[in-house]
């Protein structure tokens, strides 16, 4: 597992495209600069699209791990305002 | 005085079965009107026309039941407004394309852009059948580039830079085509399954991706009566000027050896696919 001092977590395994990053977006707004979010998703659509969206939003992908039940953990540090 | 269609045809104006009636073609090119454009559109479809108009499978626009009196009128109004008339019958159609990298965060080209450099340099040219362009900006192929005679999709070729890559694991997962494998810190990237569609450029937090933009063609798809997907003969071409170099090599082909009423795919079928590789191939390697 990655090591990063996370200061939120958010799980959007629940909801479908494109709530999937909004949801995350709602999330990671909330927080400051330099924060780090942990983002729970699925395999599929959501991976292939969500990291893509925050970095075109200016945070920035740090890490993701496959936890290899079709689940995978994003980490996103908080870019600039 | 008899009225001389195959010129009306050509100057985009389409017999209707209503006596005396026509349906005015406008020409578009890559689906962009300005709202002028517009105005003036709407203004002459509710005086001349019946005040609607119809929109083309290929981005087109036009104004039916214009009448055959008001015809002149009509040419200067719409002149007015900065639209001129599409054209019909055998020669170079409208040129279609999506708004590409201009606009789309998945774009790879300036569709847009390449669509109007196609239109001033082929519009309207006379050929023995309908020829038709389409630009595509990415995979996504939201603009159908295959059912053109000549389609061009924006592509990317890629590399990967090993120093600023941080294992993050994203170009991974967002590959579709499962191109790209990571072991111990070094990617790999398997060419023969890349399909250039540029989604790890676009998705790597640290660019550690690099894209070269390319435009991947297709030669001879039809989509009417007869159904037909374009082949792509040759590797992605890097720049513009390749790029018209070969557009213009299947141009000539087609000018050379159809017969007249025949489209691209059946003089590819019966020329043969070799010769338009030979001349194409000629177009693509030339450099001087
Ligand atoms: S083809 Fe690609 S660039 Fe063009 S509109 Fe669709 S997604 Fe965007
Ligand atoms: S360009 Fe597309 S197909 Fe090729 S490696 Fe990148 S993501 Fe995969
Ligand atoms: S997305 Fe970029 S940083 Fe992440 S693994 Fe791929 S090349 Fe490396």
């Amino acid at each position: 597992m990655a090591d990063f001092n996370v200061t939120e977590k958010v799980d959007i395994t629940d909801v479908v495209c494109p709530i999937t990053f909004v949801k995350a977006k709602a999330v990671i707004e909330e927080l400051e600069t330099g924060d780090i979010l942990e983002i729970l998703l699925n395999d599929g659509e959501p991976v292939q699209n969500v990291p893509r969206s925050l970095k075109d939003e200016g945070h920035k992908i740090l890490k993701l791990d496959d936890n290899g039940n079709g689940t995978y953990t994003l980490y996103v540090e908080k870019g600039e305002e | 005085m008899a009225i001389d269609y195959a010129a009306l045809k050509k100057g985009g104006f389409m017999r209707q079965k209503q006596k005396n009636h026509f349906s005015l073609r406008l020409q578009v090119v890559g689906g962009a009107l300005t709202a002028e454009n517009l105005k003036k559109i709407a203004e002459v479809a509710e005086k001349y026309g019946e005040g609607y108009v119809h929109l083309t499978s290929r981005q087109g626009v036009e104004i039916p039941f214009i009448k055959f009196d008001d015809i002149e009128q009509v040419r200067s109004e719409l002149a007015d407004g900065g639209c001129r008339p599409g054209v019909c019958g055998p020669r170079v159609r409208t040129v279609t394309a999506c708004q590409g990298n201009a606009v789309c965060p998945s774009g790879n080209i300036d569709s847009y852009d390449i669509a109007k450099k196609l239109d001033e340099r082929y519009f309207g040219q006379e050929l023995p059948h309908k020829f038709k362009f389409g630009v595509t900006g990415c995979q996504n192929n939201c603009l159908k580039a295959e059912e053109n005679d000549v389609g061009i999709k924006g592509a990317e070729i890629v590399s990967w830079v090993q120093d600023k890559c941080i294992n993050c694991g994203v170009c991974v997962k967002v590959c579709r085509q499962g191109a790209i494998s990571p072991n111990d810190g070094i990617i790999t990237l398997d060419e023969d399954k890349c399909n250039y569609c540029g989604r790890c450029v676009k998705s790597c937090p640290t660019d550690a991706w690099l894209g070269e933009s390319a435009y991947i063609l297709s030669f001879g798809g039809t989509f009417g009566n007869t159904i037909s997907k374009g082949d792509e003969f040759l590797p992605p071409v890097t720049n513009e000027e390749q790029l018209f170099r070969v557009t213009d090599a299947a141009i000539k082909f087609f000018g050379d050896y159809a017969k007249s009423g025949e489209r691209f795919k059946f003089t590819i079928d019966r020329v043969g696919a070799d010769k338009l590789l030979e001349v194409l191939k000629e177009a693509y390697y030339h450099n001087g």
